[in-house]
């Protein structure tokens, strides 16, 4: 299974998304300004399908990943609103969407008032022009940063963003101690750290 | 606020990632909200996870799925930034909601100890970590222990030291399980903290043992 999510990673897809972003950009705001359904029907042919291994890849049932599709979806349109290119990628707002369903799923039952677990539903301070360039260069960091990062590093990162498991479970599933997984989150991290100061 | 101690990074990739036990999660997004260390590394992180997931080989969707999604836009209500019914807070956002405003005086504390005081905040039954606030009295030292699995403690109000160093308001405890800590509360003022544990805090020494059950954390 892991070979498979190594194949997933595919470097060019990494230069493609960097495209793809200021697409996503353009078509999330289009419906934000002007509910404009034939944007948000390409977000959702680029999307869906990603969506949708993402909710299986956590265990859900090809019909249960289809209505998560279904509801984030309908997030995106009811939130673009809310999308602020100044915070960072489109990519990350929609899978932080897809995250947040998950995590609401799981959580049903329960009279937790929900916390926004993400950054990105929250107001921002005022970015300036300056700022969203940076954000702009920090997506295209973030890909070369991911590419440069040792596989035993990026295994650790697929398992906690795409297989959602814990550090605990991801050490008893590489028969690691657990200290050795926190290590490798922290140096995936610092290399990301590193390469975005670049940009500073 | 000057924020001495921050979140171990692979907390916050955790976080980032969504899997990071549900009471975790609530003490690291309410640091989160007093430190822009930690909200930008929060930041990045999931900048990070955006790229892994958006590298994903996709699977089909059927057409129904598809045009039920198109189908229910009309009826959608657009997402607005919620009004928030509660009034600006000493405490910070998350828990201020956990809190549904009420301030850290008001609470009905259990005293569960001289000096120490201790209120239960809800998680969901998927949770396997507890959440509370922790009073701690002026002058007063907490029981030694060591911790069976994750914890962290944010100081909201209050000061306290131990072996690693002083801990005051913003300041996080995101520590590894074999560390053992004695935290002695400076004088002056209460030290308040929000606490998540994963498993049963373990008291050391036996008069402290003999209490945990009392105690209850």
């Amino acid at each position: 299974m892991l070979a498979l999510a190594w194949n997933m990673l595919k470097p060019e897809t990494l230069t493609e998304r960097q495209n793809e972003d200021q697409v996503t950009r353009r078509l999330i705001l289009s419906v934000a300004k002007n509910l404009d359904r034939e944007a948000f029907a390409s977000l959702f042919d680029a999307f869906a399908p990603r969506l949708k291994s993402f909710m299986i890849r956590k265990g859900a049932s090809p019909e249960v990943a289809e209505d998560l599709v279904q509801e984030t979806m309908i997030s995106v349109w009811r939130k673009a609103g809310l999308y602020d290119p100044a915070k960072g990628s489109a990519l990350t707002w929609v899978f932080t969407i897809a995250r947040n369903l998950r995590i609401d799923r799981i959580r049903k039952e329960s009279t937790l008032p929900l916390v926004e677990l993400g950054d990105y539903d929250a107001p921002s301070d005022d970015a300036g022009g300056d700022e969203i360039v940076t954000r702009r260069q920090e997506a295209e960091s973030v890909n070369r940063a991911l590419a440069e990062i040792p596989a035993e590093q990026k295994q650790v990162l697929m398992l906690a963003f795409v297989d959602d498991i814990s550090q605990s479970e991801i050490a008893a599933r590489l028969n690691l101690p657990l200290g050795t997984v926190k290590s490798r989150m922290r140096l995936a991290y610092a290399r990301l750290r590193k390469t975005l100061e670049t940009l500073n | 606020m000057t924020i001495n101690h921050h979140l171990d990074t692979a907390t916050i990739v955790a976080h980032a990632a969504g899997n990071l036990d549900e009471a975790l999660s609530m003490v690291v997004a309410t640091h989160l909200d007093l430190c822009p260390v930690c909200h930008q590394a929060s930041r990045q992180a999931a900048l990070l996870g955006g790229e892994i997931l958006g590298g994903l080989d996709g699977t089909s969707v059927s057409e129904s799925c598809r045009s039920k999604t198109l189908s229910m836009l009309d009826t959608a209500t657009l997402h607005r930034f919620p009004k928030s019914s509660l009034r600006k807070s000493a405490v910070p956002s998350p828990l201020n909601h956990l809190l549904a405003g009420q301030a850290l005086k008001d609470l009905k504390w259990k005293n569960k100890a001289p000096g120490l005081g201790l209120y239960d905040l809800p998680v969901s039954a998927a949770s396997r970590g507890k959440l509370f606030l922790m009073r701690i009295s002026a002058g007063k030292a907490m029981p030694e222990h060591g911790h069976g699995g994750e914890e962290i403690t944010l100081i909201l109000s209050g000061a306290y030291s131990d072996s690693i160093g002083r801990f005051a308001a913003g300041d996080v405890a995101d520590l590894d399980q074999e560390f053992e800590h004695r935290p002695i509360v400076e004088m002056g003022a209460d030290c308040i903290c929000l606490v998540a544990t994963e498993a049963p805090t373990r008291f050391k020494s036996w008069p402290a043992r003999l209490l945990q059950p009392f105690i209850g954390i």
